[in-house]
């Protein structure tokens, strides 16, 4: 069966965001107050061949530890569809 | 024996024929015997090299994060076992990047905090001299280098950098913080000191041609401890 995973990477707390501050800034002047915490991620979306659900979920897991987040700064969220 | 240095090149590196040609007038005006060479990114074994330098540029495009890609380039392994068995390893700018993403060097390198390209001359602070990089260098001795980075923001957990401070693995420091580094950090290295990372480019640095010669002293540590390298028993 094929699956689609969402994978959602991003900064960890505490870890600095210049871009989700610059959009941060950029809010007010364009008459948007009291947005806050702003962050900047990245969405990977991928379909993965797998005979189940948790098979899938698993591999998608590995996909991410190994190669689309850096644990040293970032987190990711999996989601299979 | 002649010591052979390999700069390694991946899709997307741009600074390997400085680092070829800084490093090949050094050994010259030294009458030091070391070839340089370039190295293609699916080489698979690095045990015949002295020295290794990963140089500047954009490996694999810098997709995902810098260094993400590069790090599963089969020459990546070959690097870790020839690190491993003390060989001298040097990466500068986006070869820094490579070393923290491949685990050869702790913290990551994250967005400039000003989110600026910065691409200027900075004065740096040499804090250790027990590294392949700065062993002909003096305990706090101030250089000016180039630094031509968007990724330079070196980060990393407080235990860390306790860790760091501690083992004497803070290399070299920023006089002025161009781009939010924790603790004005411009390059660090390994436990034993044979593999360092720094952001600032010192082939860039060697020729008065372009502006200052403060990158030669740390090159020339770089060929003595590859010279060493080579005349140990294999």
């Amino acid at each position: 069966m094929k699956f689609e995973a969402l994978v959602e990477v991003r900064l960890r707390p505490g870890i600095s965001d210049p871009q989700g501050a610059t959009i941060e800034r950029a809010l007010p002047a364009l008459g948007f107050d009291g947005v806050s915490d702003v962050r900047v991620g990245k969405a990977i979306r991928f379909a993965v061949e797998a005979p189940d659900e948790a098979t899938a979920r698993e591999m998608s897991v590995a996909v991410t530890d190994r190669l689309l987040a850096n644990p040293v700064i970032e987190e990711a969220q999996v989601s299979v569809l | 024996m002649s010591a052979r240095i390999g700069v390694v090149v991946f899709p997307g590196t741009n600074c390997e024929h400085d680092v070829v040609k800084a490093l090949s007038a050094l050994a010259g005006e030294e009458a030091l015997a070391a070839t340089v060479e370039l190295v293609w990114h699916g080489e698979r074994s690095l045990s015949q090299l002295d020295g290794v330098v990963l140089p500047g540029g954009f490996a694999h495009g810098d997709y995902l994060r810098p260094g993400a890609i590069a790090r599963f380039s089969s020459v990546t392994d070959a690097l870790a076992r020839f690190a491993a068995e003390g060989g001298p390893v040097v990466g500068i700018c986006n070869g820094f990047q490579v070393l923290t993403e491949a685990g050869l060097l702790p913290g990551a390198l994250q967005k400039n905090s000003g989110l600026r390209f910065v691409c200027k001359s900075v004065g740096l602070r040499v804090c250790s001299t027990r590294t392949v990089l700065t062993g002909a260098l003096s305990q706090g001795q101030r250089l000016r280098m180039p630094i031509n980075h968007f990724e330079g923001n070196y980060t990393c957990d407080q235990r860390t950098l306790d860790r760091l401070r501690a083992e004497d693995c803070v290399v070299l420091r920023y006089e002025e913080n161009p781009n939010g580094s924790v603790d004005d950090i411009a390059g660090v290295c390994n436990a034993a000191g044979n593999v360092v990372g720094l952001m600032p480019h010192p082939e860039r640095a060697c020729d008065m041609l372009t502006g200052a010669l403060d990158g030669a002293p740390l090159l020339r540590s770089l060929l003595d401890a590859a010279d060493q390298h080579a005349s140990l028993p294999a």
